[in-house]
């Protein structure tokens, strides 16, 4: 590699360290940085935490809540952003296991964030010598923050050469930071853009070097806004550098038991993912598309309906030609499930890079959903410009493509017209003005900013500036708790409504995705039922981000013998792997039972947490009323004849002889009956009151009865 | 190219295969480290599983530590190795081994020292064009 021209920064401020060796998946030390004084120090790991909140959300949430007061706000110099993989965490031999966990207050939700993303950072910063990067304060001037785990130093060091948009952060790493061509397989960066500076809907970067593109990558922390927090603080990049490592560099208790399972689950891969009819090593979860709209559960103009007959343009056939095929493409070593595909050589039309010819990464099927469908945009090359000036500006794809679907439908209502957007024909279907209001969101000016802002503080303004009806706004704007919708119509399946809204961050997929079992294969009748699969699965997805595990693995490809079991849609024989993967890393015995309590826990606790800052009780899980029923009458009538059934079989209504409204009257009061009953149900069984709030006698089960958190849910008891 | 080649008629199931490949490549006398590995099927038929040398576990390597050499063979280098065992799951002949000792995995590079001391010559190795190395196919 030829010498580069490196550029010397001035250190604010230096922290050399004693890198602890990682012993059974934990260096057993914290790195605190504050960047209000320039404090730097390294923290203990206690038993407690590692048995308690086992590592990623768990020390997230636990660091968090010792780090910030009652009163905190996202942008209080006392927010923090935490980043933590947990004990399994850099594990190569089993796929999927190198994400990282992101802990922040939320500018979009004021509640805790935890957003999980792949990439290296997380794995590198363990080996680094750190279980987690906890970072306080804002600082004056934009920095970056230098974790060096071969000269055991951290440094906060100034900024003014270093670029804030993550494609431009990628090569500035490499340009500036890699000695060697080896120093770029063992270092990453984290990074947002100007985006996530001008809106609350900013997301983490997380880079990876690609070593057959020869170019860096990046996985996204997308949901919530840290990258909004990022920016706030005045980060520019934060850069870990781990030298190499090994296959055993977690010091696990037992390497052949993971050895095991670890080469069984890449032989199932290679004999059934292509089978099975994913075909995730070829297209990733772009396979989703064409199956949510078989299902009628594919968002399509801001929720309304959930298919299109254009669908077939976006679909996973059209995106398996499109990326790139025969690369080894997981976000961390060994991760033959690979989803993490990219499109090479895509020449940019439009904004501040027009003309370049990137890599683009993804898109995922939450970006094409949530950008595609959800906007009536169903053109390939619209959708790979928005993904990657997105991922470049540091924005969520998914918090932009349901605020713009929210907007598109308040431009078709007329609450908004060409002069309130500066002149963007916000149509369902207009690309161009979708790609306009993006990189407005990424210089920071006109209605960019106001959408920017996110749905639920767009409602507010369209009420109080335009007159926009409280009511219709609040039916039509999928958010919860102030974050998005993730991508998926939940209209006919009360489950997911309640796997969308008794979450504990607001609506996105990872804590229960119940709709096949609940509308498809109806396994879940009874609201006892729901109940329970609205406790396991959080709570058994929740493993997955305390201890670095990405969800795919477990039920993206199955055993061959999977619909034997009794309980197929647990995938038992992946279950067991993970207990085998926990036990043999930590040397701590686990059971399949005993990873469910893990969870609750650190789930409890951030419950907890939600109502320590104000929010959190039973009004707090309520959802709009698109993600439960039909809003519009040309929502109903699309499905009327589904309506319509259910009018008569369930509340022994004649169809015939009601009005349109008078159905969609009827039809609401039942629907939003059965959501309040479904949260009693779920409250009951998660040991919480009617309100919402964890019992004392929840918590001291669960070991996190410690007097400040039970003085919180005593205040509501 | 050079690689190995397995005629299971001659073969009289004495393992010494194993036992030559684990004490060259590994030091010890232990089957579970040799890169050749000789299954009986309880009926006294016999099979061999070693690396042919197709090369499909180059492609799914994320490292590039699998390379194709100058004579063509297959090799590892250890030190870009991170251990993923992805190679493993991936070989379509299930001839890529691992062991608890070690974190990189293993395989035939054709060395031919089983041959030397095969008592029934079932073990040979033989040159094949290198074209036909894709997806070679060895004698059943």
């Amino acid at each position: 590699m030829s010498e580069k021209t490196k550029t010397s920064r001035r250190v604010l401020a230096e922290f050399t360290y004693q890198a602890a060796p990682t012993k059974r998946g934990y260096t057993g030390q914290t790195l605190y940085v504050n960047l209000s004084d320039n404090t730097i120090a390294a923290r203990p790991v206690t038993d407690e935490m590692k048995e308690t909140f086992i590592g990623g959300r768990g020390f997230g949430l636990w660091l968090l809540w010792h780090g910030v007061e009652d009163d905190t706000k996202w942008n209080d110099p006392e927010n923090e952003l935490v980043i933590s993989s947990g004990p399994c965490g850099g594990l190569t031999q089993y796929p999927g296991s190198g994400k990282s966990l992101v802990v922040s207050i939320s500018p979009l939700t004021n509640v805790p964030i935890d957003s999980n993303v792949g990439g290296h950072f997380g794995p590198l910063l363990k080996f680094a010598g750190w279980d987690a990067l906890e970072i306080q304060g804002k600082a004056e001037k934009d920095v970056i923050v230098v974790i060096d785990g071969v000269e055991e130093r951290v440094t906060i060091e100034e900024a003014d050469d270093v670029p804030v948009n993550t494609h431009l952060v990628g090569h500035w790493l490499i340009d500036q930071m890699a000695e060697t061509e080896e120093d770029r397989y063992f270092m990453s960066a984290v990074s947002a853009g100007t985006g996530a500076e001008n809106t609350r809907m900013g997301c983490l970067n997380f880079s990876l070097y690609d070593r057959k593109r020869q170019a860096p990558r990046f996985k996204q922390a997308g949901r919530g806004g840290t990258g909004t927090v990022f920016r706030d603080k005045r980060i520019k990049a934060l850069v870990v550098k781990s030298g190499p490592f090994q296959g055993d560099s977690n010091r696990p208790a037992d390497l052949e038991r993971i050895q095991r399972v670890g080469a069984k689950l890449h032989k199932e891969i290679h004999d059934y993912d292509d089978q099975q009819g994913r075909r995730m090593r070829r297209r990733g979860t772009t396979y989703l598309v064409k199956i949510m709209d078989d299902y009628d559960l594919l968002p399509v103009h801001n929720f309304r309906f959930g298919s299109h007959t254009d669908t077939h343009k976006i679909n996973g056939d059209v995106w398996e030609a499109r990326l790139t095929q025969g690369l080894p493409d997981g976000c961390w070593y060994g991760c033959t499930l690979a989803c993490a595909h990219a499109v090479d050589g895509y020449t940019l039309r439009t904004g501040p890079y027009k003309g370049e010819t990137v890599i683009v990464d993804g898109p995922e099927y939450e970006t094409i959903a949530g950008c595609g469908s959800n906007c009536g945009i169903f053109d390939p090359e619209a959708l790979l410009e928005i993904n990657f000036y997105c991922d470049t500006y540091g924005i969520d794809t998914i918090s932009f493509g349901t605020s713009t679907g929210f907007v598109m439908e308040c431009y078709e209502a007329g609450i908004l017209d060409r002069e309130k957007t500066g002149g963007l024909e916000l149509e369902f279907g207009n690309a161009e003005a979708a790609i306009e209001l993006l990189h407005q969101m990424g210089r920071g000016e006109g209605f960019g900013q106001i959408v920017g802002q996110g749905i639920r503080r767009m409602k507010e303004h369209f009420i109080k500036e335009y007159g926009a009806d409280p009511q219709f706004v609040q039916d039509i704007g999928m958010e919860a708790k102030g974050l998005e919708y993730s991508e998926y119509v939940t209209k006919e399946s009360l489950a997911q409504q309640g796997g969308y809204g008794l979450t504990n961050k607001g609506p996105q997929h990872d804590e229960a995705w119940l709709i096949f079992l609940d509308m498809v294969k109806n396994l879940m009748p009874t609201f006892d039922d729901k109940a329970e699969a609205l406790h396991y699965f959080p709570m058994f997805r929740t493993w997955f981000g305390l201890c670095g595990f990405c969800k795919l693995p477990w039920n993206d490809i199955e055993p061959p013998d999977n619909v034997q079991t009794e309980e197929p849609a647990k995938i038992p024989e992946h279950v067991q792997n993970y207990v085998e993967l926990f036990s043999g890393i930590t040397g701590r015995e686990i059971t399949k039972e005993d990873l469910i309590a893990m969870s609750e826990s650190v789930y409890n606790f951030q419950r907890v947490f939600n109502i320590r800052l104000g929010h959190g009780l039973r009004d707090h899980d309520d959802i709009p009323y698109r993600s439960v029923g039909p809003v519009t009458v040309e929502e109903y009538e699309s499905r009327a004849e589904r309506y319509d059934k259910q009018l008569q079989e369930i509340l022994n209504l004649d169809p015939a002889r009601m009005t349109t409204e008078e159905k969609m009257a009827a039809l609401r009061k039942h629907r939003e009956e059965q959501y309040e009953r479904l949260k009693d149900a779920v409250y009951e069984r998660r040991g919480w009151t009617n309100n919402g709030v964890p019992k004392v006698e929840t918590l001291k089960q669960l070991g996190i009865a410690y007097p400040d958190v039970v003085a919180v849910v005593e205040q509501h008891l | 190219m050079k690689v190995l080649s397995y005629n299971p008629e001659l073969c009289v199931g004495c393992y010494v295969c194993e036992e030559v490949c684990s004490e060259t490549w590994h030091k010890v006398t232990d089957a579970e480290k040799s890169n050749i590995r000789i299954h009986e099927d309880g009926e006294g038929n016999f099979s061999a599983v070693y690396c042919v040398q197709c090369g499909e576990c180059i492609d799914v390597c994320p490292t590039e530590a699998l390379y194709r050499d100058k004579r063509g063979i297959v090799r590892l280098r250890k030190n870009l190795c991170v251990g993923c065992l992805s190679c493993v799951g991936f070989c379509p002949y299930m001839a890529m081994y691992y062991h608890r000792d070690q974190t990189e995995p293993f395989k035939c590079i054709a060395c031919g020292q089983c041959a030397k001391e095969c008592p029934a010559d079932a073990l040979e190795v033989v040159e094949v064009e290198t074209s036909r190395a894709p997806g070679l196919q060895v004698q059943e």
